[in-house]
């Protein structure tokens, strides 16, 4: 089993490394302005970003211009959808008439891409913060609040009802047993929004009105034809999408090792 | 102390597919009795359990306990569920699976903590307290749960097939587990089960259902010498001669 763990991981870099080094000859054979080489890429990075004093962990000021931005906006909207998508799911998951009455609607919604929405936000928010933060909630409300709902709803029946057997409170039932019960599909549907977060996170820096931000960033050093930059920010979102993604993982085998632990190792 | 008089119960009323589980069924259970209920599958009998415990409102008649009339579940009453795998909460770990339904008592955290490790002291599962009920074996589980009701301090137990999904071996620890715990704690306990065996064993009376729609068709008074042991009260011939009995009234009225 460990051996096996660890000769994945080998192999997992392994494969890594021989994408990147392929990545840097193909790129070097073309010499192609619109697609630099990888080390290229990682320079102009270190450069842009890393290159900064102690004081700031290295960072830059294109850096802490740039990135920060993007993450405070990415994770307030993360934060405020899977808030409200985890409390209106379970308010939806104990009413089974609401659910009943509300599942066509909320499908609807759920279906539209966020970006043909944009102009709708525009109007309602005008240009900047509180549009994008609006618009990442929107975005990502919906598989949060459908998943918490179905797993508010599927509650095991003999929980419920040893909850009635022994009298426990509303609060009680709700907070000990439903919401934990919920707790597997609510990771499902929050791993979700997460990696949704990212791409709208970016999609609502594209628009008018954006001064900073990753995806600002992005469309700016492509309007300069400064291409290294641009790379450099695609491959910070793709390393970032990453990260987020693990940590989250981390997080979920923490707060749902009995889940997994009951169910047998995830295949 | 509980008293069942003219229960009627039937699922879908009106309907052409109505099914009449429970039609005219009287008992009563006195106060520190150990009444085991058998009948044949599908007789009715979690439909009756379900009853007294208030979980399900019976279509007819009236239950009461301790003179109260039964209309939500009372406050002096626990019940263990045969599926303990479904009635644990797995998120939980054991002790506080155990103390999760003293909230209710007027305890603070270090009385109920108090109260669900002697609980669990008793059904023999000192030193479980921080596991989860996963780590535990099926026959540890079902411990965890009946401590979960004998922390409670009920006075009347209801244990419905409690023993019906544990092998042969853990099943009679956990019958003479449950003899042992009524000895320290004056309770009334109501023990359902399919086992003609079972009852008699543990029982100090035994009631047989008919099926559905089921009614009381035996009540008989158990009187084995005490403690009673696996081997020797097995071999008995009182044991013998009621097993007998109560199987007879079973498939009697089983047979179609």
């Amino acid at each position: 089993m460990r051996t096996r763990g660890m000769r994945t991981t080998v192999f997992r870099a392994l494969v890594l490394v021989v994408l990147v080094i392929a990545w840097e000859g193909v790129t070097r054979a073309a010499g192609s302005a619109f697609f630099p080489p990888p080390s290229t890429i990682l320079g102009r990075m270190h450069a842009m970003w890393f290159s900064g004093p102690v004081g700031t962990l290295f960072l830059t000021d294109a850096a802490v211009g740039n990135i920060l931005p993007s993450l405070g906006r990415m994770f307030a909207g993360f934060a405020g959808g899977a808030l409200a998508g985890v409390a209106l799911g379970l308010a939806l998951g104990l009413s089974a008439r609401a659910y009943d009455y509300l599942d066509g609607v909320l499908q609807f919604l759920r279906a539209i891409p966020p970006p043909a929405l944009v102009t709708v936000f525009l109007v309602v928010f005008g240009f900047g913060l509180r549009m994008q933060l609006a618009f990442i909630v929107f975005s990502i409300v919906w598989p949060v609040l459908l998943n918490t709902a179905d797993g508010a709803r599927s509650v095991e029946p003999l929980h419920l009802e040893t909850c009635r057997a022994f009298r426990l409170s509303r609060a009680e039932r709700l907070f000990r047993v439903v919401l934990p019960s919920a707790l597997p599909k609510m990771f499902a549907g929050l791993r979700l929004a997460l990696s949704l977060s990212l791409i709208v996170m970016v999609f609502s820096e594209l628009l008018p009105g954006t001064t900073n931000g990753i995806g600002f960033q992005i469309t700016d050093a492509y309007s300069t034809f400064d291409l290294p930059a641009m790379w450099a920010g695609i491959v910070l979102l793709g390393v970032l999408g990453y990260l987020f993604n693990e940590l989250f993982l981390v997080v979920e085998r923490r707060v749902l090792a009995w889940h997994q632990a009951a169910q047998g190792p995830p295949g | 102390m509980l008293e069942i008089d003219n229960l009627s119960h039937v699922y879908g009323g009106g309907s052409p597919n109505a099914h009449h589980a429970i039609e005219g069924l009287n008992l009563s259970v006195a106060e520190g009795e150990l009444l085991c209920i058998v009948g044949p599958s599908g007789a009715g009998k979690s439909t009756l359990l379900r009853s007294i415990a208030g979980l399900i409102s019976p279509t007819g008649g009236q239950i009461r306990i301790e003179g109260n009339v039964v209309r939500q579940t009372p406050d002096n009453l626990a019940v263990v569920f045969q599926d303990y795998s479904r009635s644990l909460f797995p998120w939980m770990s054991v002790v506080d699976n155990v103390a999760l339904p003293l909230r209710r008592k007027n305890m603070d955290k270090r009385q109920r903590r108090e109260a669900a490790h002697e609980a669990l002291e008793s059904v023999g599962l000192a030193g479980a307290e921080r596991k989860y009920p996963f780590q535990l074996s099926g026959g540890m589980q079902q411990r965890v749960a009946i401590a979960r009701a004998l922390a409670y301090r009920p006075a009347l137990m209801l244990m419905d097939e409690p023993f019906g999904s544990v092998d042969a071996q853990t099943r009679e620890d956990l019958e003479d587990l449950v003899l042992k715990v009524r000895g320290h704690h004056k309770m009334t306990i109501v023990l359902i089960t399919h086992d003609i065996d079972e009852s008699v064993y543990v029982g100090d009376r035994v009631v047989v259902l008919s099926k559905a729609p089921a009614h009381v068709v035996g009540d008989l008074k158990v009187e084995l010498p005490t403690p009673r042991d696996q081997i020797s009260t097995r071999e008995h011939p009182d044991f013998v001669h009621l097993r007998a009995e109560v199987g007879r009234l079973v498939r009697g009225h089983a047979a179609v």
